[in-house]
């Protein structure tokens, strides 16, 4: 007896369609599918539609045929197919010799796939998926497995294939062939490790400086961001909803615009550069370009990522045993030492990794105010902008950044794993938490106040500063001069037509975030389901893989994008479709970490119910838990849009002249000197942001703002697990 | 639960689809002149005829990468502006289209001889001459008049200069004063310099607005970039040094392949007509105009009154030198400590 097999069939059909009507290339026209140019001037796309209609010939005459022997081999046959034919025929011919000699039409080359070679290899992965399900993975779950097949492929094609492109571009030479020495050159020179600034005036190798703002930057972030937390948690400090509210502001704040606050403030012709320099009748200086100013802009921006993983430690902390150190009679100063200390280490070794790691990828305040001091993000992005245009160069540069950021995350995962430090249980933990000692409190407050201060001084001219004529020559005349440049328009016979300069700008990147948002939460709370819910072969290697991408630096991941996708087969560049993809992968660990989060305290019986009754995976997870993640939802959504607003060392490399973002035409704007446009734009963003904020609350349910910043840091303490 | 296999897989393979194309006319224009020309300039052109212009700014050396590297697939249409060594490079290695515009007859001889040196694959749009400006405020005293007053103690880490590997202005700077010195001496004059420059910015333009809002004083570049720093407010003194200098033909060129030709030629004509040589003076732009029937704004400095060199184009416009010029400058300068 036949089976009639909706799903299945589902995949064929698309399978055939696609074959046989879809443009295979892009920008094609319908018929010019694999088979229409097969059997014209591209015949080797011939096999990709045979495979295609023996497939759909073997499940209109076998039995069962989601068992047959022969599915899975021909489903992955074509898979296999169309990636070599991508690989082996180039844009302006053959890439691997002996091609021509069996195509002689591939001299010519080919384009780029489109709409029929992406549904095609999507259909191959379906049946891929459908066939191993039956063969048991995933327990015979086709959702989950359909699911766990798809988003490998994305990882696959979007993670991995670029870092390995990324890999062979740092040892190629100058010829393009393959080569170990220009890597071993360009690897060990003084550049990258030369210490000469111990001993002379020379400038240290560019890892070194890296390394040396990373460790500073996080030592004093995680300094200030304990000393937050204490006040925060265990004083009846007065400021507290003030704190928490600061600490928000890094999130939504463009880059660049605290980088140019701070020239404003400090800078050689700085508000307080003159008032300090009348004082003392001193000359002033330039001492904030380098790393006194990147250092000083990093420590603004990491502190409240700090504070709140501290805070979270801080919560933890069970008081009984604080209280039983005070009842046995310990001074306030001995419990501190002896109890409290202890048991945050480890949230401090998770703040400070964290706070490197960031350091590490940050390349919006060392482009400002890095002046003569290099850093890795910094000097990738010359090596590929620059007249040298030197690929090679660059990625090798990512390539070890990429280590240095992998190696702090294997510390962080080592060192943290070991030593147990629960102290919440079951058992009642009602004591009330030991104040901390004076001095203590005294520290934390001298830390803090200069903090504050300095926040709401570069706040407030974030706010203002682009709506006053001249911040640079203190010029404070009121003026919409600046967002008018931005965003002038006209209504005229036309109708509306926008001719200020950042119009494009700022409709893209909405674009860019309101599309990769939702696609963003999608895959990462799937991703999280699967990991979770699903038993399936190769699950750590999965999360893993996931994870991975996380880690990557942005600008490893913007030269990473260019080598990959600026040729066919997946040719990309220049479009908004590639912005969507970057962000997706780039932000989708962190709705993975907050689903897995949210689903960890949801007891599996529901689910086990809902799938009693008959239900399937896909229907479970809509109906079931989907609704009861719903603050991870949001997490995700609201994650996903800031960043992708915000982000700037990925995007960078990958803005085009049609798809510009917002943040990359603030560059533009501080690197010409054009201050007050780049912060009166950034006022804009910010409000933007926030109003977005607000709509998807709205649209995702009742949740009030303080829970989310919570969640967020939640992710990011739980990756120190 | 069958139907969300299809739903998710269209909702994938919408990602993908290759975005619907605007119905109007439209230009991909690479500018590398000032960002306010820049977009006087296509503000201008889209109202005059509703082709809708997509520009992206960026210095010359960065646009010149950005073309070579675009090489396979071309996405912008003109590269307008900017130092014309580059643009130069650019014709060399056929990156870009060879183009007789009707114009040609209205040009002044420098923006002819400009489009024969690279075979008409480049015209000159405007002409300017390099020099550097001082903030007033900063520097009251006997104020540098010479490329050689640059080297003074005084001025340790307060002159700007651009990246010449990134920005025409630095590189024209280069390469004049290899032509005005020979190269041995120009290196060492460049090294001397060195210890009295604070930071090698991108864009060549950025060193006057450092030194007209007091971050630098003294700042190397065109002097009609000075002269806008001026005519704006700022307390900047433009300088044409006493030993002579260089001067620049700011060029346009039409990109080989891009993908709208025919917007292309009609910005090509239309950049060349006097109307649209003169929106640069509106937007404080005060280079001396291509089009010999363009009024040169009256701020712009006179190149009659200028102790000019003899720019050899043809030879600092080549691949070789250029590539040559800036790798030594990249291994004796770029690489010396701050």
């Amino acid at each position: 007896m036949k089976q009639f097999d909706r799903a299945s069939f589902g995949w064929l059909g698309l399978l055939l369609f696609s074959v046989l009507i879809l443009p295979w290339y892009r920008g094609g026209d319908f018929g010019a599918s694999a088979l229409g140019e097969g059997l014209g001037t591209q015949p080797w796309l011939l096999p990709i539609a045979v495979s295609a209609v023996l497939l759909a010939g073997l499940a209109l005459t076998v039995d069962d045929w989601r068992r047959h022997v022969a599915i899975l081999p021909l489903s992955i046959a074509g898979l296999v197919l169309m990636t070599l034919q991508g690989f082996a025929i180039g844009l302006n011919g053959p890439l691997i010799p002996g091609i021509a000699a069996i195509y002689p039409t591939a001299e010519q080359g080919q384009s780029g796939i489109g709409l029929g070679g992406l549904v095609t290899g999507l259909a191959f992965l379906g049946l891929i998926s459908d066939a191993l399900a039956a063969r048991g993975f995933c327990r015979g779950e086709r959702f989950a497995a359909a699911c766990v097949v798809i988003i490998v492929a994305l990882l696959s094609l979007f993670v991995f294939f670029p870092i390995i492109k990324l890999g062979t571009a740092a040892f190629t030479d100058a010829e393009g062939a393959l080569a170990i020495t220009p890597f071993l050159t360009r690897i060990s020179g003084a550049e990258l490790w030369g210490l000469a600034c111990l001993t002379s005036r020379y400038s240290c190798g560019v890892v070194i400086n890296t390394v040396v703002l990373g460790v500073l930057s996080a030592a004093f972030a995680t300094g200030l961001g304990l000393a937050l937390a204490l006040l925060v948690a265990r004083t009846d400090f007065r400021l507290k909803r003030t704190l928490r509210a600061i600490s928000i502001l890094p999130i939504i704040t463009p880059p660049f615009v605290v980088g140019v606050a701070i020239i404003v403030l400090f800078g050689r012709s700085g508000v307080v550069t003159a008032e300090v320099a009348d004082w003392f009748g001193v000359r002033p200086g330039r001492w904030i370009y380098g790393l006194p100013g990147i250092l000083l802009a990093q420590v603004l921006a990491f502190t409240p990522v700090t504070f709140l993983v501290l805070l979270g430690t801080l919560e933890a902390i069970n008081p009984t045993l604080e209280e039983a150190s005070g009842t046995l009679g310990a001074k306030p100063f001995v419990t501190f030492r002896k109890i409290t200390w202890p048991l945050l280490r480890p949230g401090i070794a998770a703040a400070f990794l964290l706070a490197f790691i960031e350091s590490l990828a940050d390349f919006g305040n060392p482009i400002v105010l890095g002046g003569g001091y290099d850093v890795l993000s910094t000097k990738i992005f010359f090596a590929v902008v620059g007249a040298q245009y030197d690929l090679g160069n660059a990625a090798t540069l990512a390539i070890v950044l990429l280590a240095l950021t992998l190696a702090a995350f294997w510390v962080q995962t080592r060192w943290l794993g070991r030593a147990s430090y629960v102290t919440v249980s079951g058992r009642s933990d009602a004591g009330l938490a030991a104040p901390v000692p004076r001095w203590v409190r005294v520290a934390a407050i001298a830390a803090v106040v200069p903090f504050v201060v300095f926040t709401l001084a570069v706040y407030t001219i974030v706010l203002f500063g682009g709506f006053v004529t001249d911040l640079g020559r203190l010029d404070l005349t009121p003026t919409v001069s600046h967002i008018w440049t931005a965003f002038s328009f006209e209504i005229g016979a036309e109708g509306l037509r926008l001719y200020g300069s950042a119009w494009d700008s700022l409709i893209t990147t909405l674009w860019v975030s309101a599309l990769s948002a939702p696609l963003t939460m999608g895959i990462g709370i799937l991703t999280a389901w699967l990991v979770m819910r699903q038993d399936f072969f190769g699950r750590r290697a999965f999360e893993f893989g996931t994870m991975l991408s996380f880690a990557i630096p942005g600008t490893v991941v913007g030269v990473s994008y260019i080598v990959a996708f600026n040729v066919p087969p997946v040719d990309i560049t220049g479009t908004m479709v590639i912005l969507v993809i970057c962000f997706m992968f780039r932000n989708m660990p962190v709705g993975m970490r907050a689903g897995m989060a949210a689903l960890a305290q949801i007891d599996r019986s529901m689910e086990e119910a809902s799938q009693t009754m008959g239900a399937g995976g896909a229907r479970t997870l809509r109906d079931v838990v989907l609704p009861l993640i719903r603050p991870a939802i949001f997490t995700a959504l609201v994650y996903s849009f800031v960043t992708a607003m915000t982000a700037v060392s990925a995007v960078i490399f990958l803005v085009s002249a049609r798809h510009n973002m917002a943040t990359a035409y603030i560059m533009g704007r501080v690197e010409n000197g054009e201050y007050a446009l780049a912060i009166a734009y950034s006022a804009v963003l910010m409000i933007v942001m926030i109003a977005c904020v607000a709509l998807i609350q709205f649209a995702v349910g009742h949740r009030n703002l303080g829970r989310r910043t919570e969640l967020q840091g939640a992710p990011a303490a739980q990756t120190a697990e | 639960m069958k139907n969300s296999y299809v739903m998710a897989a269209s909702a994938m393979a919408m990602l993908l689809a290759p975005g619907a194309h605007a119905q109007s006319k439209e230009l991909v224009l690479y500018c590398s002149v000032g960002e306010e020309w820049c977009r006087a300039q296509s503000e201008a052109f889209s109202r005059e005829t509703g082709i809708n212009v997509l520009m992206t700014r960026k210095s010359s050396g960065e646009t010149y990468a950005q073309i070579k590297a675009e090489e396979g697939q071309p996405r912008g249409d003109v590269w307008w502006g900017g130092t014309g060594d580059p643009h130069l490079q650019a014709a060399q290695e056929g990156l870009t289209m060879e183009y007789r515009s009707p114009m040609l007859d209205e040009l002044q001889d420098w923006a002819v001889a400009q489009a024969e040196t690279g075979g008409y694959r480049t015209i000159g749009i405007y002409a300017g001459a390099l020099g550097f400006g001082y903030n007033s405020d900063l520097v009251s005293d006997n104020p540098p008049a010479c490329w050689a007053d640059l080297l003074d103690e005084r001025f340790r880490d307060d002159v700007q200069v651009a990246n010449p590997n990134s920005s025409g202005t630095s590189y024209t700077m280069l390469a004049t004063m290899v032509q005005l010195m020979g190269e041995e001496e120009a290196f060492e004059y460049f090294t001397e310099l060195h210890s009295n420059i604070s930071q090698y910015t991108k864009s060549g333009s950025a060193p006057i607005r450092a030194a007209a809002t007091g971050e630098t004083a003294v700042g190397i570049v065109f002097q009609h970039d000075a002269v806008a720093q001026t005519v704006q407010g700022a307390p900047i003194v433009t300088v044409a040094p006493c030993e002579g200098t260089g001067y620049e033909v700011g060029s346009m060129s039409i990109i080989e392949g891009g993908p709208n030709p025919e917007s292309a030629k009609v910005w090509y004509d239309w950049a060349l007509s006097p109307a649209a040589q003169e929106i640069g003076a509106t937007a404080n732009s005060y280079q001396v105009p291509s089009n010999a029937k363009a009024k040169t704004p009256p701020e712009a400095p006179r190149l009659a009154d200028i102790k000019l060199i003899d720019y050899d184009f043809a030879e600092y416009g080549s691949s070789e030198t250029r590539s040559r010029l800036l790798a030594r400058w990249d291994a004796e300068i770029g690489a010396l400590p701050n």
